[in-house]
């Protein structure tokens, strides 16, 4: 099976490559990047003129909720959703039933994405059992299951002693630890970014001191004993200045964002949509232009979603009680292609670099994320012309909790491609 | 729709000054029946009214239920014991059961904040917000606005304190919008760990000194304390915080002769409020309780529409 990609403009933010050129695909493999490769080569041809053709986004944040909340998204959906937001790699948080604190998960994991999965499924593995905080899990052997990194998603790590612990024993396999930087006693039963608008709503909020105390503590645990540590959805512009100062001294400390956070502000909680409840909360116009320089001066290395799906059930329901979380994978390139690209803050390079190549370099993930003869054939066509419109039932994603339904994007996903098979197409 | 522009009451932060004024003004003629031999008009014959309360309380409740009685509406309650609340109905289907027995107005109490909100987009039937969480208690905001009217004969450019537990207070949020949109001049006054943030941006002053703040204050609206906020930390002893932020007889010295002092009740008499000084002169906290009564059936009335106020309380 092979396929030619012909007539879009080529970029590769890993390599530095803009050009018109075709591609060819071949066993899972890009075989051959050149201008004019005759169709003679290839038994498809993918016609890509109008089209940019990128690296397969990587999303190293995502909620596949399976095992346990197959009601809320499964593997099967999940990676439909993310093969239609462009994203040909998702790194799976482990805040499952059961958690992803044992072997025996992660290979359920593996061998259902391997069976029903659209795009390439890398899991994460928690930090302690029951992601309780407590005792460290068995990182060896979830390390010989094929965890990409270590997590503990959803809730921090209260206990400075077992996050120092962690970092430490995680070098053995050079995993590295993604940081859910919130301290539970400032957040306490917080629903919103605390400020204005929680006093106006009612709805107690959570300070940006809540993450940004916590990801002091992690910076200096990750200082101290020279280990990789990666921030989780920063939300705070407090948040974007320590990690800034801790880069300048050297720290292992990579950090990433979501879309949300750099879209919407708390305001947008004022209609009590829970669609909007999410942790971290969404903060202000302060902390976006933070986040927007950080992504700017890189500080900010990646951009991931978050995606949170719940079900219709769960999120109709008074603010209070709706849980946390909303989707994201089909939305992602869209809202970073107009809050990023288009507004300025960033080169198509540089924003297509925080989802392709940063993320591959943190996870380890060999082959992916780069344009290149050899390389795995991941791609993903964009027309950045195109407008759409987001509307929920739509989604491919069993959830339909997203903030943006309605909302008038601009760039959309047309074709995806896994291991050289398409696995989404847009209509037209 | 009735009189007012809208088809529930959700918030004072909603509302403009115009409808606050009408709210008002429609409450006098309806206070005017308590001084009469039969308390009851025709008004809201043959409509429903339902009280939906899922956090207890007294006053409120019945204050609404003699409202709706006093119209002549049919009252219904539904007491969250007894109720599918608690087999773990959701609100939109209980609100859609209300609408079904052809409720016209719903009044909803609830400890989560955007419940009333959550009903209203999901029922035909108006709704009332009754207090929601530590959002706002906008019947509660209205009928001090009226007794301040009352006592004062006026709210714009009177200076407003309004002390204690802003920051868990729905009382405090509904008083703060009316008050600023009639053009009072708001002091919000309590220690810090009670005072939430943006109250500025709302358009208030703070202050951590009381006697300061009572120097030139034509109104205190005194806020209950709940004894959990001590557990929590949030200030450290009870006697402390009388000591601080108690109204008590010695920082009434401090204040203006003709104070007008009020609270939303329950008190704590002895912790935010002394007993000499909820039953001096200056306050009158039992007649917001029949202003409460006045404010709801003007709001009932205004909601659900009707002919002029004149001609039926005539």
């Amino acid at each position: 099976m092979s396929l030619l990609i012909k007539g879009g403009k080529v970029i590769d933010p890993a390599t530095g490559l803009v050009e018109y050129l075709d591609i060819l695909l071949e066993k899972g493999k890009i075989i051959k990047i050149a201008e004019n490769i005759g169709n003679d080569q290839a038994e498809t041809i993918l016609n890509a003129k109008g089209k940019l053709v990128a690296p397969g986004l990587i999303d190293m944040h995502v909620h596949l909720r399976e095992p346990g909340f197959e009601d809320k998204e499964d593997i099967a959906s999940g990676t439909r959703a993310a093969a239609a937001g462009g994203f040909t790699s998702i790194a799976c948080m482990p805040n499952t039933k059961p958690v992803a604190d044992d072997q025996t998960v992660i290979e359920f994991i593996k061998s259902k994405a391997a069976r029903e999965g659209l795009v390439n499924v890398y899991p994460i593995g928690a930090i302690t059992k029951g992601l309780e905080g407590k005792e460290i899990t068995e990182v060896g052997y979830l390390y010989k299951a094929g965890i990409v990194a270590l997590s503990d998603d959803g809730k921090g790590v209260m206990n400075g002693e077992v996050m120092r612990r962690a970092l430490e024993y995680a070098k053995l396999f050079n995993l590295p630890i993604i940081a859910h930087c919130e301290d539970e006693n400032l957040a306490s039963e917080g629903m919103m970014n605390e400020g204005y608008m929680s006093t106006v709503l009612g709805l107690k909020g959570i300070p940006n001191a809540a993450e940004a105390v916590m990801i002091a503590r992690d910076l200096i645990l990750a200082e101290m004993i020279d280990a990789p540590v990666h921030i989780a959805h920063v939300s705070a512009k407090e948040s974007v200045e320590l990690i800034r100062q801790a880069k300048a001294r050297g720290v292992k400390v990579t950090a990433e964002v979501t879309p949300h956070h750099f879209t919407l502000t708390d305001e947008a909680v004022a209609s009590f949509d829970t669609a909007t409840k999410v942790n971290p909360p969404l903060r202000t116009k302060a902390d976006i232009e933070a986040i927007l320089g950080g992504m700017q001066d890189g500080t900010i290395d990646v951009i991931a979603t978050d995606h949170a799906p719940h079900t219709k059930e769960e999120k109709a329901v008074e603010y209070l009680y709706a849980p946390f979380g909303m989707v994201g994978l089909e939305t992602a390139f869209s809202l970073v292609y107009m809050k990023l690209i288009q507004s300025g803050v960033l080169t198509l390079a540089q924003a297509l670099e925080k989802l392709t190549i940063q993320p591959a370099k943190i996870l380890g993930l060999q082959d992916k994320g780069v344009l290149q003869e050899g390389k795995d054939a991941d791609i993903v066509l964009i027309d950045l012309d195109k407008k759409w419109t987001v509307e929920k039932e739509k989604l491919c994603s069993k959830g339909k909790n997203t903030p943006f339904h309605g909302w008038e994007m601009q760039g959309k996903i047309m074709t995806t491609i896994v291991g050289g098979k398409i696995v989404y197409c847009a209509e037209n | 729709m009735g009189l007012l522009a809208r088809k529930d009451l959700l918030g004072l932060k909603e509302l403009s000054a115009e409808e606050i004024k009408l709210i008002l003004e429609t409450a006098v003629p309806f206070k005017d029946l308590f001084y009469r031999q039969i308390k009851k008009v025709p008004t809201l014959r043959g409509k429903s009214v339902f009280t939906l309360f899922y956090e207890p309380s007294t006053r409120t409740r019945t204050s609404f239920e003699l409202a709706g009685k006093m119209l002549s509406a049919d009252v219904s309650s539904l007491s969250v014991a007894t109720s599918s609340v608690v087999k773990g109905e959701s609100l939109e289907d209980t609100g859609k059961t209300l609408d079904a027995m052809g409720a016209n107005v719903i009044i909803i109490r609830h400890t989560a904040a955007g419940s009333p909100h959550l009903l209203a987009k999901t029922v035909k039937a108006s709704v009332i917000n009754a207090g929601d969480g530590t959002h706002e208690h906008p019947t509660q905001g209205l009928l001090d606005l009226f007794t301040i009217k009352e006592k004062k004969g006026r709210i714009e450019g009177l200076k407003v304190v309004i002390l204690g537990d802003a920051a868990h207070s729905r009382v405090a949020k509904s008083n703060i919008w009316g008050l600023i949109k009639l053009g009072a001049e708001v002091t919000v006054v309590g220690p810090p760990t009670l005072l939430p943030p943006g109250l500025e941006e709302m358009g208030a002053k703070v202050s951590y000194d009381l006697k300061t703040a009572l120097k030139d204050a034509d109104v205190i609206n005194v806020l209950r304390i709940q004894l959990e906020r001590q557990k929590k930390g949030l200030f450290p002893s009870q006697r402390e915080y009388t000591e601080l932020f108690g109204l008590t007889k010695d920082k009434l010295a401090f204040a203006k002769d003709d104070l007008l002092i009020l609270h939303p009740g329950p008190m704590n008499r002895g912790l935010e409020i002394s007993l000499e000084v909820a039953t001096s002169k200056n306050a009158f906290i039992e007649e917001q309780v029949t202003n409460g009564v006045a404010i709801r059936m003007a709001l009932l009335y205004l909601l659900t529409g009707g002919g002029k106020t004149d001609e039926l309380i005539d």
